[in-house]
């Protein structure tokens, strides 16, 4: 007798800005495209798709990760913050007022993941995470402050075509030193 | 993409089953190098075994005063780990210099192990290479290889082992456990990597269907200092051409242990025993580490473009041992 076929699908629940998604998904889809050609977020975008550029980052409980090298049926019971989770209403997430007011992007198409990128290194630095600029890992040091450098370092998986980078660093040192960290949103149950 | 099913384990041997059960499953880490591939379509598994549940994520000390490291301790976990920073800052510093933020979140222990070369012919199914389809030839040895091995590599392939953590590791002496159906083991990590020769699709030494569940970390000697560095085409978030991981002792002036590892220069981190004997005892100086760096590097065999790494490590090592050497004396 043939062995049953084994499945290659999975119905998954995931918790998405705070609301609950239920669908079922091919185990080939990346997170990417599910927030995008599934659930309609588009605000995370697609550059390169292999990992390289940094458009589709997320945060996944409270991580930054790239959503195109994450497989959708893993992201199940986890908690994913995208681009559209951030503002409040109309009160913008302070990174992406930082970057509103210091014209932090061009074209705007690498934005999202810069904005997410960025939230994810002001919480990390603040959290005592040491960089590959950072003159001295030992955790006994004086720690790092957030310099340009240090930023320039800890935003480096985040590529911008039209080299926006002088104010990117401007924005997130503005948002760093202001008022960057706020917590991400928990889950609710919410529209499927 | 190859369609796949895709199962969660719960502990080590629930994995072990899991993977049993389909020849052609594959262990799915943080996916950031396996998912990429499965995208290219040089792995084409029919199940994947998620076992980034396992509860392998913890860094704890050993009884020998060393480190045990989980598999699947994320990259970000492992370099900010405190006691990682303090008694082994070559391999925090490695870790950092390596990916980007979003992938070194993403990426466990165990897969950086299991890492695959980057050699745009390894990754190219449209055309041959010897590691991927054996026997098939390697276009690296008169193509594209200005990147590729000048150290133990073979005609058969010249591909370089892309990993930062692993010349850390392997200069620090790091031992890798893992799980087969008939119980634990482990390897020195120097065991652990096989030589090329010409089975270059046989990178290590772990046998079928195990699972890497941790590393273990010796102490480092009292007064040793350790150091990581990284050359590259671009200042972050590129590959090595070229890299060493280093600790160095000094005692009255002479060198009293070193460990030496190179990267971006072999299939394997590259263990610098040569030079450790060079330097073993001999004057903690520019002239021993110029000696030791000679030593090691005589075997190298460099490519009609890729002879600028020989001078290139040569000049990596002696800075970062007179560096090392400098911090020990002050």
């Amino acid at each position: 007798m043939a062995p049953e076929p084994s499945p290659t699908s999975s119905a998954i629940t995931l918790h998405i800005n705070g609301e609950k998604h239920h669908l079922s998904v091919d185990h080939r889809t990346t997170l990417l495209d599910a927030l995008r050609e599934r659930l309609d977020l588009t605000g995370t975008k697609k550059g390169c798709d292999q990992g390289q550029c940094g458009a589709c980052t997320v945060l996944v409980d409270r991580r930054r990760v790239v959503s195109c090298l994450t497989l959708a049926v893993t992201a199940q019971d986890r908690e994913v913050t995208t681009v559209e989770g951030l503002a409040d209403g109309d009160d913008l997430h302070p990174v992406q007022q930082a970057f509103l007011d210091l014209d932090g992007y061009q074209c705007g198409y690498c934005t999202p993941g810069q904005i997410c990128s960025a939230i994810a290194l002001i919480e990390e630095h603040a959290a005592g995470w040491p960089s590959a600029v950072t003159p001295d890992v030992d955790p006994d040091a004086t720690p790092a402050p957030l310099t340009p450098d240090e930023i320039r370092e800890r935003l480096s998986g985040n590529l911008c075509r039209c080299g926006a980078y002088v104010s990117i660093v401007q924005a997130v040192a503005h948002a760093a030193t202001t008022h960057g960290r706020r917590p991400a949103p928990t889950t609710e149950e919410g529209a499927a | 993409m190859r369609e796949f099913d895709y199962r969660r384990a719960h502990d080590v041997q629930h994995a072990l089953t899991l993977l049993a059960a389909d020849p052609d499953a594959r262990f799915l880490g943080g996916g950031t190098n396996l998912v990429d591939l499965m995208k290219t379509g040089v792995e084409r598994p029919t199940r994947l075994v998620d076992v980034r549940e396992l509860p392998l994520d913890g860094i704890e000390p050993t009884a020998e005063g060393g480190l045990r490291i989980g598999a699947t301790v994320t990259n970000s976990d492992l370099a900010a780990h405190p006691d990682v920073r303090r008694h082994h800052p070559a391999l925090a510093q490695a870790v950092l210099a390596g990916a980007s933020g979003q992938l070194r979140n993403m990426a466990t222990v165990g897969g950086n192990l299991l890492q695959r070369t980057r050699c745009g012919y390894f990754t190219d199914v449209s055309g041959p290479c010897n590691k991927r389809v054996p026997g098939s030839g390697c276009p690296a040895v008169t193509g594209e290889h200005h990147q590729h091995a000048v150290l133990g590599a073979s005609d058969h392939c010249v591909a370089v082992h892309p990993s930062d953590m692993g010349v850390a590791l392997t200069a620090l002496d790091a031992v890798v456990g893992y799980e087969t159906g008939e119980g634990p083991e482990e390897k020195p990590i120097t065991d652990f990597y096989l030589p090329v020769g010409d089975t270059p699709h046989r990178e290590t030494a772990l046998p079928p269907g195990a699972l890497i569940t941790h590393l273990i970390l010796p102490p480092p000697p009292a007064g040793a200092r350790s150091r990581y560095r990284k050359v590259r085409e671009r200042a972050s978030y590129a590959f090595a051409i070229g890299s060493v991981a280093a600790r160095l002792t000094v005692e009255d002036g002479r060198v009293a242990e070193a460990r030496l590892a190179l990267g971006a220069v072999a299939s394997r981190p590259w263990r610098a025993h040569a030079a450790e004997a060079v330097l073993t005892g001999a004057p903690a100086g520019g002239a021993t580490f110029a000696e030791a760096a000679d030593a090691e590097l005589a075997a190298a065999r460099p490519l009609p473009r890729n002879g600028y790494k020989v001078p290139l490590m040569r000049n990596l090592v002696v800075s970062v041992l007179t560096e090392l050497a400098e911090e020990a004396t002050r």
